[in-house]
């Protein structure tokens, strides 16, 4: 076993790009579901809007990168605008089928022959549209360490990215904690209280998917900036469920639970994997139990029981209040 | 260097993709995609790979089409001929690199089933190294050229509703265990799977005749997805008292970890059965339909009338839909709420099985069945009306056909967006659903 080569992945991987992505994505649901209520299952809608729309801009249009990016926010403010005119008035699960099938729509129609040219079909859109990005980067030899490795690019995406989320994470902070976000907690609790007291409910829920959406749509930047592609089928709903199990295992309705669930979530993928692979290759574990090959499912099928475990046995995930968040309401 | 190094950080991102190109297979039927080699290339990595062109070439509705020629031109004067399996496969083994052509004969396809576009019966196929295998696609639809707008019409109508049937069996029990518990389950679609798995498995390991593979596997389903799985896993929720978004995501839990055991037992491809994969259709006035399909929808039929009759008629019907109304006062008056829990449990996991044997009879078996379903039957009970029994039913023949019939005017790959589409837009008219009581909204 080669243990120093697993704890390196294994800390890049919790430290890295994609632990980034998963914190974003899911501190756009902890708007929405932790604050508001709303059981948004379209997240990954709001990621693919986020991703195509940096990536067909300055590739088909040749507009700047960071004019791209202002095109993203607008975007996902749009969808935020049409999924949630009819949506918003129906209840938790009706909201949830409906955003499911809205973020279906955004990657059938991205990956469809139909608007190949402009979107690229199944095969989505890859090329060196974030060049402008990296031509930044000041660090383009990489970090190599025994317990961390990052190639040139990705420590870029990694720095820049961790830096976002800290932003990010400060700003949600300041707004809940603003009248603004006592405002929305009391929606979650009870609607009609709130609106006997002359609030306008739609217009809170209105403001919060777009809050909620615009900073899904930046994990989407990332997600496009740091492939430097674009993969319709990478958006699809497993995207959002995992989202969710981040959100979840950090615990709903807390500033930080993100950027802590994401990192214990990729911690355990990675780690899991990797002790799992090396059992298989040394022959550890027998090859008729688990192939090579199925290391990847086992590790899908352990994500899944864990999501079960989570919600049955801690619901308010690591750092939440079980008390802040009425999971146990009715639906 | 270490070996595994490079397929670590996008790993997850692969099985993603893997998973979403498998549900993706239906919607490729109009686009004529080289998959590169890079998708295609992880089964021929054995040193003494051959190099391969081969396919799968389906219908309208995802069946295999038996018997159709494929020939095959390549440098050197290469040429080579095939005809598909009784599952709709073929290959050709080719011997160098270079540029192939494969054209398909548009006179061994069936009445009723041309190519979308016409233009395309002839692909290339750009082999630019030794050992690969290449996927070409060739997209059938419902005879766009050969038909007229009637016939195309009334054959999509016909398909349009065994579609809506295959929902409406799932869309059933989702609805009655969504009514008397409120549970909103996202592992109903690996119920499906479930039974498909199991007519596969024991038509093919156990050697059972398909006729009495598929009574087996309903009645395993209704005990097992249905009695078992709300015995062990939801009863015992219930009484912790979890919340009902809880017990939402906790089932999305539980459908991702089916998923991917069942791709761990059966593979990521779609299996067909070992009999009546290619069966032939039979023309019926204007419309091409199969034996099988017949039978199997008439058979649907009767378990949809059967289960009305349950639900009107028997006490226990009677009782659910108390349950369904009000739990506690259904609880006082002397029903045992649990027992009626349990019973649609049962009824509708073996509805759910059926609709997957269907679905396995006519298109073949994968791990991801049930996920391409459950969005539909998500769809079809959203647009009834959620906990209303007869509102599933209307909404899964509006998908089924809307699905089918939408094809006369948008692109086939485009079918289900429209299914979706519809879908929000009655939602903002009816928000509760067509059939839907206002209450039931918030």
């Amino acid at each position: 076993m080669d243990i120093l080569f697993i704890i390196q992945q294994t800390l890049s991987a919790t430290l890295g790009v994609n632990a980034i992505i998963f914190a974003l994505a899911a501190i756009g649901l902890n708007m929405h579901f932790g604050y508001t209520g709303l059981l948004n299952f379209g997240q990954a809608g709001f990621l693919a809007i986020g991703a195509y729309s940096v990536a067909v801009p300055v590739i088909s249009f040749n507009i700047s990168l960071w004019v791209a990016f202002l095109i993203g926010i607008f975007n996902s403010i749009i969808f935020a605008l049409l999924l949630g005119l009819p949506t918003l008035r129906l209840r938790a699960d009706y909201l949830a089928i409906v955003t499911i099938a809205a973020a279906e729509i955004v990657r059938q129609i991205a990956r469809s022959a139909t608007f190949r040219d402009f979107l690229g079909g199944s095969d989505g859109i890859t090329g060196k549209f974030a060049s402008e990005f990296f031509d930044l980067n000041p660090f383009k030899q990489g970090l190599t360490t025994p317990i961390l490795r990052f190639s040139g690019n990705d420590l870029w995406v990694v720095i820049t990215g961790w830096m976002l989320v800290a932003i990010i994470t400060f700003i949600m902070w300041v707004m809940v904690n603003s009248p603004w976000g006592r405002v929305m907690r009391a929606i979650r609790e009870d609607e009609d209280a709130v609106r006997s007291l002359g609030k306008n409910v739609y217009l809170y829920k209105m403001q919060s998917l777009i809050i909620g959406g615009v900073i899904g749509s930046i994990a989407g930047f990332v997600y496009a900036l740091s492939r430097q592609s674009v993969q319709p089928d990478n958006y699809g709903t497993a995207l959002t469920f995992f989202a969710y199990t981040v959100l979840i295992l950090g615990g709903a309705a807390r500033v930080f639970a993100p950027i802590i669930g994401a990192m214990i979530f990729w911690f355990l993928i990675v780690f899991i994997e990797q002790v799992l692979r090396e059992g298989v290759t040394s022959d550890v574990i027998p090859d008729w139990l688990i192939g090579v090959n199925q290391v990847g499912q086992i590790r899908f099928m352990l994500m899944g029981l864990g999501l079960m475990l989570l919600m049955i046995f801690r619901p308010q995930g690591i750092f939440g209040d079980k008390k802040e968040l009425a999971l146990d309401a009715k639906a | 260097m270490h070996p595994h190094h490079k397929a670590l950080m996008t790993d997850l991102e692969r099985d993603l993709n893997f998973a979403s190109k498998k549900i993706s297979a239906r919607f490729i039927l109009l686009c004529i995609t080289l998959l590169s080699a890079t998708a295609m290339m992880a089964p021929a990595q054995a040193a003494d790979a051959q190099t391969k062109l081969y396919g799968v070439i389906t219908g309208s509705s995802e069946q295999p089409l038996a018997g159709v020629g494929v020939s095959i031109a390549g440098p050197d004067g290469f040429s080579a001929e095939v005809e598909t399996d009784s599952t709709g496969a073929w290959e050709v083994v080719i011997p160098t690199k270079g540029t192939y052509s494969a054209t398909i004969n548009e006179g061994d396809l069936p009445a009723g089933q041309a190519l979308t576009d016409p233009t395309k019966g002839t692909v290339k196929a750009n082999v630019f190294m030794p050992g690969v295998e290449l996927r070409l696609l060739f997209p059938i639809g419902p005879g766009v050229e050969k038909a007229t707008l009637l016939e195309r019409s009334v054959q999509l109508t016909v398909d349009g509703l065994i579609l809506g049937l295959i929902i409406a069996l799932a869309a059933l029990g989702l609805n009655l265990i969504f009514g008397t518990t409120g549970l909103t389950n996202f592992a109903h679609g690996e119920i499906l799977t479930f039974a498909g798995l199991l007519t596969y498995y024991f038509s093919t390991i156990a050697k059972l005749p398909v006729i009495a593979a598929a009574p087996i596997a309903v009645v395993l389903s209704a005990f097992i997805s249905g009695f078992l799985q709300d015995r062990y896993l939801w009863k015992p929720l219930r009484k912790r008292g979890t919340g009902l978004i809880a017990m939402l995501v906790v089932s999305i839990g539980f459908a991702i970890f089916l998923r991917y055991f069942f791709l761990f037992l059966f593979g990521g491809d779609t299996r067909q059965l070992p009999q009546y994969a290619g069966q032939a259709g039979l023309e019926l006035g204007l419309v091409n339909i199969t034996p099988k399909s017949i039978l199997t929808t008439l058979i649907g039929i009767g378990f949809i009338v059967l289960a009305t009759l349950w639900l009107l008629r028997t006490r226990m019907g009677k009782a659910s839909r108390a349950v369904a109304d009000n739990p506690a006062l259904a609880s006082a008056s002397g029903i045992d709420v649990q027992k009626v829990i349990q019973a649609v449990w049962i009824l509708g996991a073996a509805l759910a099985g059926y609709a997957g044997v269907i679905v396995t009879l006519n298109q073949g078996v994968s791990f991801l069945m049930g996920q391409d379903m459950l969005l539909l039957i998500f769809a079809a009970v959203t647009l009834g009306g959620l906990g209303t029994a007869n509102g599933a039913l209307v909404g899964s023949l509006i998908i089924g056909l809307f699905v089918q019939l939408s094809t006369l005017f948008i692109p086939t790959e485009l079918k289900y967006v429209g299914a979706l589409v519809v879908l929000i837009l009655i939602l903002i008219v009816r928000p509760q659903g067509i059939l839907g009581r206002k209450e039931r909204i918030g």
